[in-house]
C-alpha cells in the first residue's frame, strides 16, 4: 500500500536544533542557502539547554596569559592525545569570535570588572577561559541562536522526526521524516543533509541526557553508509544527583567544583588528592591549604598564584574517583560522594549557581548553601560520532555532514568541560558554511518514489500489529542493562554479553507494540527510537570490546593500564554493512610540526608555572 | 515520609482536539518521584499511546507543563511528596493540559502561537564592533529575563488570554518578557515602544500578577517586565514633558 506525504526542496536541510543546528542553519542561510531545519522537539528545547556551567574560549579576559596554543594543548591533552588535532586547531583559534558573534546576537554573558566577558575555571583548562552564564550557560546559548535564527529566514518542522536518509548513488540527497502530531510523512529533497542531533546518552539508564539523546543522527549515519569513530569513549560527568532515585542522573554541574566545591567520602576526607593520575603530577595543589588559597585568589577575581585543586582533574579521573570510593565502602548514604559547596555562602552560591540551588532545593529538598550535596558518575556525553572532515566537518558519504555531539575527533578519548558549547558554534558554522558552498553547484536533486515507501513502510511497522510487548518496557530494561554492563568499568565477558542481548532487544523492539494511533502516539515515538538505540549501542559495546586497554572515557577491568605502543596511536573506525555493525583500526595521523612545537612551549609554560606556584603554595 | 510502596489514584485527561475525558490509573509509588515519573509509568505500564510532551526532565526546558489538581505547574519540577500532600486522602490526583492553547492530545497542546509572536518581534541591535563593554549591574538587569525556559504557563494563566482569548491583540507575558529584555539590553538601539503599545498590547495587562505567580524560574514578569513596559509606554505617549523634549531634541530618552 502506498502511503500519501508531502515534498519539499532545500539547498541545506539541517537535522537538529540545538547549538550546533541552529549555529549550522544561520550560517548556511546567511550564505544564501534555501535553508530548513528540522527538529524533533519543540524550537528551543534541545538537549543544548541542560549545558550549564560555560562556554570555552581563550578570550583572554579573566587572565591575559591564556591564548589558542593553550587551548589547543588542553584540549589535545584531555583527549589523551588522540583527538584529531586539526579540529582542535580549528575550534582553539575559532571559538572566540563564535563567543563575541554570540554577544553581538544579543547573549548576556557574565562580565569581569573591565566590563568584558566573564570566564571561569574548569576541569583541565589551564586558565580560566569558560564564557559563563550563572549556571544556565547553554540556555542562553541557544536562546540566543534561537532569537537570531527566527530572523534569518530559516524554515523550520517542529516535532519532525527524521527517520531515513535518500541516497543517489554514493551520495546524500534529502531524507523522509514523519510529523509527532499528527503521523504524516514528508519527503525532503537537498543538495546537502546536516546532521546536528546530538548525542547517545539515553542508551544508559544512569544519564544527563533529555529523551532525545537516542543516538538518532549516529543511526542515520551508519545506515546511510559513514563511519563513525570513537563509539568507545562515553562521558560519565563525575557528578551527577544521586537521591532521589527518580532524579538519579540529573547533572550537578562542574561549575560547583569551578567554584571550589571540595569532594568528600564518608569518612569526610577529600579523597581526590589521591587519585592524580602520572600525567598531571605536580599541576595540582598537593594540600587542602593550597587548594583553598587557590580558590580564594580565583574567587576574589585574582590571578591564581598557587595550583588549582585536584577536584579540577578531568572529568573520567574524577568520575572513576567516585567510583573507587563508592567500591572500597567508603562511599555516601546513597553510594556517592559529597560535594559541598556551602563554605561560599548563599550569595556567592545562589548569584553563581542558581538553578543548583534550586535543582537540590526542588528536587532533593537539600539546601546547598548549608548541606552536602550527593553526587556520582551519569552518562553525559559521547566522545565518539560520526566521522567527519575537520575544515568542512563533512562525513564519509558525499552530501552529509554533521556538527555538535553527533560529530567526532574535536574530543578524543575525553573531553573537556566547556568544549561542547564551544564545538557546537565553531562547527556548527563550518558545516553551514561547507555545506552550503557544495549545494551552489548541485541541481536540485529528485525524490526517489521507491526509497521514501519503504523508509515509510518501516516507519509504520509498529503500529500494523494486533499486539505485542510495551515498547516502555523494552526501553528501560535495555538502558538498565547498557548501565550494568557498558558503564563505566568494563570487562570483555560483559561486553560480549551486552552485544548478544543488544541484538535481543533490537528483535523484540521490532516486534514491540504501542496501539495503532499515528497521532501523537509517545509508543510508537519510542519504539522507533529503540531500534537506533540498539544499532547505537551495539557500535558503543563493539569498539569498548575491541579497544583492549582503559584510555579516558573508556574503562576496562580487565586492562586497567593504558597501552600507549599500539592503542595511544590507533583509532577504531565503526560503519555498517547488510545490517550489521563492523569495526576496523585507523592510525592517529601525526600531528603537523608547528602544532608540536606549540604543544612543547604550552609544556614548558606550565611546568615553570607548576614550580613557581609549587613555591608560593608552601 | 516515604512515599515508596503507596497505591495512588490518577486521573487524566484522554481524548484528541479538546474532546477528553479524565481516565482513572493506578500506580504504585517510589522514593522521590515527581509527577512526569508517574505519567511515565503509566505509559509504560499501561498506556504506551498516552500523549505527553517532555525533553530535560530537570526543569530546564519548560516542555511539561500541564495543570495538576488545577494548578498550572512543570510535571518534571512538581513532587509527589508536594501533591500527594495536598490532595484530601483517597481522592485522586487530577492532571489535564494546559488549557488556554488549542489541544492536540491528552497532555499535548499546540503552543505556536507564542513562536508566531516571536517572529514578529525585532531582534537585538547593537555596535557592529565585537567585545561589548557593559557592566554586571547592567548585564544583571537582562539576565534575570534570559532565565526564561519558554514554558508558557504564564500564558495559560493570564486571563487576557485563558479566559478572553485576546491572541490577536496582546502579545502575552512570556513574549513581554522577551521585549523587556530587549528593551533594557544596555547597548541594544532598536525602539519597540510601538509595537509594545500597538502590536502588542501592552494595555491589555491589568497587573494581577498571576503569570508570576507561576513562572517556575521565579521572573518577577509583572513588576521588572510589564510595569517597567508600561511606564516606558506612558513615557512615550502620554507624558508631555518627554513629548516636547522628543519634539526639540529628536532623541529617545534614555532610561
Amino acid at each position: 500500500m502506498t502511503e500519501e506525504y508531502l515534498k519539499h526542496e532545500y539547498d541545506v536541510v539541517v537535522i537538529g536544533a540545538g547549538g550546533a543546528g541552529l549555529r549550522a542553519a544561520i550560517e548556511a542561510a546567511r550564505s544564501g542557502a534555501k535553508t530548513a531545519i528540522i527538529t524533533k522537539s519543540l524550537l528551543g528545547k534541545a538537549h543544548t539547554v541542560m549545558a550549564e556551567g560555560g562556554c570555552a574560549a581563550a578570550l583572554q579576559n579573566a587572565d591575559p596569559r591564556d591564548g589558542w596554543k593553550v587551548h589547543f594543548h588542553d584540549t589535545m591533552k584531555g583527549s589523551k592525545w588522540l583527538a584529531d588535532w586539526r579540529m582542535a586547531e580549528y575550534h582553539a583559534k575559532e571559538a572566540p569570535d563564535r563567543v563575541r558573534e554570540l554577544e553581538q546576537w544579543g547573549a548576556v554573558f557574565d562580565r569581569t570588572p573591565k566590563q568584558l566577558i566573564n570566564q571561569r575555571n574548569f576541569g583541565g583548562h589551564t586558565f580560566p577561559r569558560l564564557a559563563h552564564v550563572g549556571d544556565s550557560t547553554g540556555l542562553e546559548i541557544i536562546r540566543t541562536l534561537q532569537e537570531r535564527g527566527i530572523h534569518e529566514g530559516i524554515d523550520i518542522f517542529m516535532e519532525y522526526t527524521v527517520r531515513h536518509l535518500l541516497k543517489e548513488g554514493d551520495r546524500v540527497t534529502g531524507c523522509v521524516a514523519y510529523t509527532r502530531v499528527d503521523g504524516e510523512f514528508h519527503a525532503f529533497s537537498a543538495k546537502s543533509v546536516i546532521l546536528a542531533t546530538g548525542g547517545i546518552t539515553r542508551c544508559w539508564s544512569v544519564c544527563s541526557g533529555s529523551w532525545e539523546y537516542t543516538g538518532d543522527g549516529h543511526a542515520l549515519a551508519m545506515w546511510a553508509g559513514a563511519e563513525l569513530r570513537d563509539m568507545e569513549f562515553i562521558q560519565f560527568h563525575p557528578t551527577g544527583m544521586v537521591w532521589p532515585p527518580s532524579v538519579r542522573g540529573i547533572l550537578v554541574t562542574e561549575g560547583v567544583r569551578g567554584e571550589g566545591g571540595r569532594l568528600t567520602n564518608s569518612e569526610g576526607e577529600r579523597f581526590m588528592f589521591d587519585y592524580v593520575p602520572e600525567m598531571f603530577k605536580g599541576d595540582h595543589a598537593e594540600s587542602i591549604e593550597e587548594s583553598d588559597k587557590w580558590v580564594e585568589e580565583v574567587v576574589s577575581g585574582k590571578l591564581a598564584t598557587v595550583r588549582r585543586p585536584p577536584e579540577l582533574l578531568t572529568r573520567d579521573v574524577v568520575a572513576k574517583a567516585i567510583k573507587a570510593e563508592v567500591g572500597a565502602g567508603r562511599g555516601s548514604e546513597h553510594g556517592g560522594a559529597y560535594l559541598d559547596i556551602s563554605h561560599r555562602g548563599p550569595e556567592a552560591i545562589k548569584k553563581k549557581l542558581p538553578s543548583m540551588y534550586h535543582q537540590f532545593m526542588e528536587l532533593a529538598g537539600v539546601d546547598i548553601t548549608k548541606d552536602k550535596m550527593e553526587v556520582g558518575p551519569t552518562a553525559h556525553y559521547v566522545m565518539g560520532g560520526i566521522l567527519v572532515n575537520a575544515e568542512t566537518q563533512e562525513s564519509t558519504v558525499p552530501g552529509l555532514y554533521a556538527c555538535g555531539e553527533a560529530a567526532s575527533g574535536l574530543h578524543g578519548a575525553n573531553r573537556l568541560g566547556g568544549n561542547s558549547l564551544s564545538d557546537l558554534i565553531t562547527f556548527g558554522k563550518r558545516a553551514g558554511e561547507f555545506a552550503s558552498k557544495r549545494s551552489k553547484d548541485l541541481a536540485q536533486p529528485s525524490i526517489d518514489e521507491t526509497q521514501v515507501q519503504n523508509a515509510i513502510e518501516e516507519m509504520i511497522q509498529p503500529l500494523n500489529k494486533e499486539g505485542g510487548e510495551n515498547p516502555g518496557v523494552i526501553y528501560d530494561e535495555m538502558r538498565e542493562m547498557m548501565q550494568n554492563k557498558v558503564g563505566i568499568i568494563r570487562t570483555k565477558k560483559e561486553l560480549e554479553e551486552a552485544i548478544e542481548e543488544l541484538n535481543a532487544f533490537k528483535e523484540r523492539a521490532h516486534a514491540s507494540f504501542p496501539g495503532t494511533s499515528r497521532r501523537y502516539n509517545s509508543g510508537w515515538h519510542q519504539a522507533l527510537d529503540l531500534i537506533n538505540m540498539a544499532d547505537v549501542s551495539i557500535a558503543c559495546a563493539l569498539a569498548a570490546l575491541t579497544r583492549e586497554e582503559s584510555r579516558g572515557g573508556h574503562t576496562r577491568e580487565d586492562m586497567p593500564i593504558p597501552e600507549d605502543e599500539y592503542w595511544g596511536k590507533t583509532l577504531n573506525i565503526i560503519w555498517m554493512e547488510e545490517g550489521k555493525v563492523k569495526i576496523r583500526q585507523e592510525p592517529v595521523e601525526e600531528m603537523r610540526d608547528d602544532l608540536k612545537d606549540a604543544i612543547k612551549e604550552v609544556k614548558d609554560m606550565i611546568a615553570e608555572r607548576a614550580e613557581e606556584q609549587a613555591g608560593g603554595g608552601k | 515520609m516515604s512515599l515508596k510502596g503507596k497505591k495512588q489514584a490518577f486521573k487524566v485527561a484522554r481524548g484528541e482536539d479538546g474532546e477528553t475525558k479524565l481516565q482513572d490509573y493506578e500506580i504504585t509509588l517510589d522514593e522521590g518521584m515527581v509527577v512526569l515519573d508517574c505519567i511515565h509509568r503509566i505509559q509504560h505500564e499501561k498506556e504506551p499511546d498516552m500523549a505527553v510532551r517532555w525533553n530535560c526532565k530537570a526543569g530546564k526546558c519548560g516542555s511539561c507543563s500541564a495543570e495538576i489538581n488545577g494548578r498550572p505547574r512543570l510535571m518534571c519540577m512538581t513532587r509527589m511528596s508536594d501533591v500527594v500532600a495536598e490532595t484530601p486522602e483517597g481522592q485522586p490526583i487530577e492532571i489535564r493540559p494546559m488549557k488556554a492553547f488549542p489541544h492536540i492530545k491528552d497532555l499535548v497542546t499546540d503552543v505556536q502561537w507564542n513562536y508566531d509572536i516571536a517572529q514578529k518581534i525585532a531582534p537585538i541591535n547593537g555596535p557592529n564592533e565585537m567585545n561589548w563593554e557593559f557592566n554586571q549591574m547592567e548585564a544583571d538587569r537582562v539576565q534575570h529575563f534570559r532565565e526564561c525556559i519558554e514554558c508558557f504557563l504564564c500564558v495559560n494563566t493570564c486571563h487576557v488570554l485563558r479566559d478572553h482569548e485576546m491572541f490577536d491583540d496582546f502579545a502575552g507575558p512570556r513574549n513581554l518578557v522577551r521585549l523587556a529584555q530587549y528593551e533594557m539590553h544596555p547597548l541594544d538601539t532598536e525602539d519597540r515602544i510601538p509595537e509594545i503599545k500597538k502590536e502588542f498590547g501592552i494595555e491589555y495587562c491589568n497587573i494581577t500578577r498571576c503569570c508570576t505567580e507561576v513562572c517556575p524560574a521565579g521572573i518577577q514578569i509583572t513588576d521588572d517586565a510589564i510595569i517597567q513596559l508600561k511606564e516606558r509606554v506612558v513615557d512615550r505617549y502620554y507624558d508631555p514633558l518627554q513629548r516636547i523634549w522628543r519634539t526639540i531634541t529628536r532623541k529617545k530618552v534614555r532610561y
